[in-house]
């Protein structure tokens, strides 16, 4: 086992070495045609705290087995995580019997041969060491200084660290480790009249300032204690790099080259096939995934075993790759090209101030929430600005504004950049937890659509 | 809020690459009675001394200085068959079985989970637990205080199914999503179908150390299906889905849906929304049918009365509540009108949130969380109900848990989650077809599409799956890019005219999110189709 990092037992993931020695034990057992095996578990610690304290801590730590058994075109698929012989057995026993009962599934594969693989480089010693006790004192760099300012801290801090393996009956084996860490603090008013947000995420705990992240949210609290009204409709908006983050993430999902060819996707060209060589966006846009990108590492591999490599997804605007899956491909005469659990996007140079300063009027987006999809024609979502909204004016930060709904697409937005700042990681997960690595640049965009106002604060 | 966007995303490879892993979102016709294969037996099952160790988890979470303690040990299986069109996409059997223990010292809280079945794991766990505890001390300066609540021994509770889904041959299941597939695909341009059976079996098994020993079992079933209609030239696509809601059933819920006969006219609607009219903006009567209104209610009323919500502790990810403080809105604000009553409750049969102890070990109570129009009560825990002990001691009644403590699995730490919550019928014994009769011009919604609420629950948009237009007490003709606009109260107090008993429907999601790290709940909403005067309504569509 690896590197302490709990009270009272050590750190609890797979070694490499542990990881084929486990697969080993589950393909031994295996009686059909060909079989994979997933592992995938390791720690996760948590604390939460609200109103200044501490409100739940714990850690837990679990390690899941995957068994795909292949009869043919049939197979099922069976998780467990019980990893005695007996438990294993009967995951196998189970997955074969299944697979014997499916239908054939004429798009069926079968599995790869072995690959090669880039060395993962998702791992932090500092956040897999990170104790309940350390994990404590980072909160009360933000408890003890909202305490002070007289303010509600809340937040969550969260790390992971785990290992992923992929193995099969032809002798493919993929493994890596990662690590995960996040901050994220909400900070109030005690009247309810101010919220204030700062958070970040990275794979190396190190880099996550817990006192800078409370200091920044309480500022915002402050500034954003009661505001006024404004109209909803078209404006001007500074987005900072985490409501940036929220909106360009859901593009990841949709860059499918198969829904596309379907008919079915904002990807889809009107008369068929799809728009791999359009521009579609802003050419100063360009959006990469790079699993060995150290500011935004992922998996070198994905779930079959598969290579994962820097992919340009859009370049200068233009749509240069969408993922397909082996089938797809062989069907299209393509090339498999798999989804990278990461994005990165192009930036400028610009600060957050400087494209204040050139804003004649504009809204200040701190972050959005609850972004759900409208429309997949177009990519069309609706969500909320939250906890640091504010007018500017002439240049400056007025006023303190409420909440704003909006309706819009991140195609639409990325058609309407005025300026772009330096790209940075953000935590632009809804949920706090460290979510894949999202690096991209605080934004100014024209016209942004506001379509109602809200009396949230 | 509710997410199901992982689950239902096609492409679930993206999902799958991530790194923590993907988790995943009529009339009854005569089926023939599955036939049931014997399974083999999971070794786990006889062999895992539950009690022992749970006894053996609180004895050590006492030593080691707990001033009290629960354990929960569980085994979590989740059973899906994925198909699109006439193939198979996956067939995926998951089991997950292990132990969480729950300490609380010096009036913090610590939580230790472990996979590892064996007495010194669990102990360990139980340490660790403690030892969390200790290390939070530092950052609170308010003890925890439970309210009290009945013991409860050797107790056993078991959801309302008939048919086990584990039990159902898997060539039944397949084929019973294929014909249905087949019947959608019949349909002209309707091109694609996704169709899937989800099941849900959770052994739940409860100690504190106050002497309440519980064991449980129950069943969840849904059939989440998309069907989509392409334009020949590729100039739109338009999909139907929430067709089925989920339930706390087994698969005799499955059959009864009659996904094969439904799934012609679901189909049609996917292609008529093709040639549907788009929205006018402006203000309309809405008529919401139970298939849609369920998500409002969850949304509107569901999450603005979690008392943890309201007093701050979810501010950095649920959000907070527009019902605060408590003590300016308890018996005070006018949520909708006098026949409004909003119930939460774990009791109705083949709801999602249906439990016959919670994970505190209380046994959950109906209450009414709107009464005669007027918020009434909050959703609690023990650790709550003290909170509001001057509101309850207003009304002569000991604070006590509503019984709505859950944790999403054995690794989760337990927390305040909703119950069902719903619309109580009114007294009238009408429904849909007379509510439509009695508009003159409005929009009938039919299922739950896109959602959005801000973070204290005033401002929401909802789209839907059908939209029939209403002229005249009739149904004119289908629209497309509808979404409504509210602000909570407005909205509830707009409503002028509820279904009676015979039109009251369940409504659900698997996956309602709250709390960090994030966890999932499922919960029902019942309610009648109800009509909302003069509600904004935007148009969504947009072209690229």
């Amino acid at each position: 086992m690896s590197a302490p990092r709990s009270l009272l037992e050590p750190a609890r993931y797979l070694s490499r070495a542990e990881a084929e020695a486990l697969a080993k034990r589950v393909l031994a057992l295996a009686t059909a045609d060909a079989t994979r095996v997933t592992l995938q578990g390791g720690s996760r610690g948590n604390t939460r705290f609200a109103l200044n304290q501490i409100s739940t801590a714990g850690d837990d730590f679990n390690t899941t087995v995957t068994v795909r058994s292949l009869f043919g075109k049939r197979s099922a698929n069976v998780t467990t995580n019980k990893l005695d012989d007996a438990g294993l057995r009967y995951a196998v026993e189970t997955s074969e019997r299944l697979a014997k009962l499916a239908p054939e599934d004429p798009e069926e594969m079968g599995e790869l041969d072995p690959q090669q693989y880039a060395e993962s480089r998702s791992w932090s010693d500092a956040t897999a060491s990170l104790d309940p006790a350390a994990r404590a004192d980072a909160v009360r760099a933000i408890t003890q200084a909202t305490s002070a300012a007289g303010l509600h801290g809340t937040g969550y801090l969260e790390t992971n660290a785990g290992s992923f393996a992929v193995a099969n009956s032809k002798g493919l084996f993929a493994y890596a480790r990662g690590t995960g860490a996040a901050l994220t603090t909400t900070v109030r008013t005690p009247d309810g009249n101010g919220s204030g947000w700062a958070g970040a995420a990275h794979n190396d705990w190190s880099r996550l300032r817990p006192a800078e992240l409370g200091a920044r949210a309480i500022e915002k609290a402050r500034r954003s204690a009661n505001p006024v009204a404004i109209e909803p409709g078209r404006y001007t908006v500074v987005l900072e790099p985490t409501a940036v983050g929220n909106l360009v993430q859901n593009m990841g999902f949709a860059l499918n080259a198969r829904n596309a060819d379907e008919g079915r996707s904002f990807f889809s060209k009107q008369g068929g096939g799809n728009k791999i060589g359009m521009k579609i966006v802003d050419e100063r846009v360009t959006i990469v995934s790079d699993p060995l990108d150290p500011e935004a590492p992922a998996n070198t591999f994905n779930n079959e075993g598969l290579p994962t490599a820097r992919t340009v997804w859009i370049e200068n605007g233009v749509v240069r790759n969408l993922a397909y899956d082996r089938f797809w491909a062989q069907k299209m005469g393509k090339q498999p090209l798999p989804f990278v659990a990461s994005l990165s996007m192009s930036g400028g140079t610009a600060t957050i101030e400087e494209l204040i300063a050139s804003t004649q009027r504009g809204i200040l987006v701190t972050r959005f929430w609850y972004i759900r999809q409208v429309d997949p024609r177009v990519l069309l979502v609706t969500g909320l600005t939250r906890d640091g909204t504010f007018l500017i004016e002439n240049g400056k930060i007025t006023n303190a504004v409420k909440n704003l709904r909006f309706n819009e697409s991140p195609i639409f937005m990325l058609n309407n950049v005025e300026a772009m700042g330096r790209p940075v990681r953000v935590s632009a997960s809804e949920s706090g937890s460290p979510g894949v690595a999202v690096v991209v640049p605080p934004l100014k965009v024209r016209d942004f659509n506001f379509t109602s106002l809200s009396d949230a604060v | 809020m509710t997410d199901r966007r992982e689950f239902l995303r096609h492409g679930s490879l993206a999902a799958a690459a991530l790194w923590t892993g993907a988790c995943a979102s009529g009339a009854p016709a005569t089926v023939p009675a599955p036939t049931r294969t014997p399974q083999p037996t999971r070794p786990t099952d006889v062999e895992v001394p539950t009690r022992e160790l749970m006894m053996r988890a609180l004895d050590a979470a006492r030593d080691a200085g707990a001033g009290y303690a629960d354990v929960r040990i569980g085994r979590y299986r989740n059973n899906f068959i994925v198909t699109r069109e006439q193939q198979i996409i996956n067939v995926v059997d998951t089991d997950s079985i292990g132990c969480g223990v729950r300490a609380l010292v010096d009036g913090t809280w610590g939580f230790g989970a472990t996979r590892t079945l064996t007495a010194d794991a669990v102990a360990a766990a139980a340490r660790e637990a403690v030892a969390i505890a200790k290390a939070s001390r530092i950052a609170r300066d308010r003890p925890v205080e439970m309210a009290p609540t009945e013991v409860h021994r050797n107790v056993t509770w078991k959801s309302s199914y008939e048919i086990d889904p584990w039990t159902v041959p898997i060539e039944q299941k397949v084929d019973l999503l294929l014909r249905a597939n087949a019947e959608a695909l019949k349909v002209p341009n309707v091109k694609y179908v996704f169709s899937v059976m989800y099941f849900v079996k959770e052994d739940r098994h409860f100690a504190s150390t106050e002497g309440s020993l519980i064991d449980q079992t129950l069943i969840r079933s849904w059939v989440p299906m998309q069907i989509t209609a392409v334009a020949p030239d590729f100039s739109d696509f338009q999909n139907r889905s929430s067709v089925v809601q989920p339930a706390g059933r087994g698969y005799e819920y499955v059959l009864a849906q009659d996904i094969v006969g439904n799934a012609p006219k679901w189909a049609e609607e996917a292609a008529a929304k093709l040639k549907a009219k788009p929205v006018e903006v402006g203000k309309y009567d809405l008529i919401l049918h139970p298939s849609h209104l369920w998500l409002t209610i969850h949304e509107s009323i569901g999450h603005p009365t979690e008392l943890d919500r309201a007093l701050g502790y979810e501010a950095n990810y649920a959000g907070t509540s527009f019902l605060a403080p408590p003590e300016k809105m308890l018996g005070k604000l006018k949520y909708g009108p006098e026949f409004m009553n909003v119930q939460g409750d774990r009791s109705q049969p083949g709801a999602c949130a249906t439990i016959g102890y919670d994970d505190e070990g209380v046994k959950p109570e109906d209450f009414l969380i709107v009464k005669n129009g007027i918020f009434n009560d909050y959703q609690t825990t023990r650790e709550q109900a003290n909170w509001l002990k001057w509101w309850y001691d207003q009304q002569n009644v000991t604070p006590r848990s509503h019984g709505c403590s859950n944790g999403d699995s054995w690794a989760s730490i337990q927390f305040q989650r909703m119950p069902n919550v719903s619309l109580l019928p009114g007294e009238r014994d009408i429904g849909w077809e007379e509510i439509i009769a009695d508009t003159d011009r409005g929009i009938a919604i039919v299922g739950d599409g896109s959602f959005s609420i801000d973070q204290q629950r005033y401002n929401a948009q909802f789209g839907g799956q059908v939209f029939h237009e209403i002229r005249g007490g009739k149904i004119v003709g289908m629209l497309k890019d509808v979404a409504y606009q509210m602000r909570t109260p407005d909205f509830w107090n707009a409503m002028d005219m509820i279904g009676g008993r015979r039109s009251y429907e369940l409504g659900a999601s698997f996956f309602d999110g709250k709390g960090q790290p994030p966890q999932i709940n499922a919960v029902s909403h019942g309610c009648p189709p109800a009509r909302f005067r003069q509600i904004n309504v935007i148009n969504t569509g947009r072209k690229a």
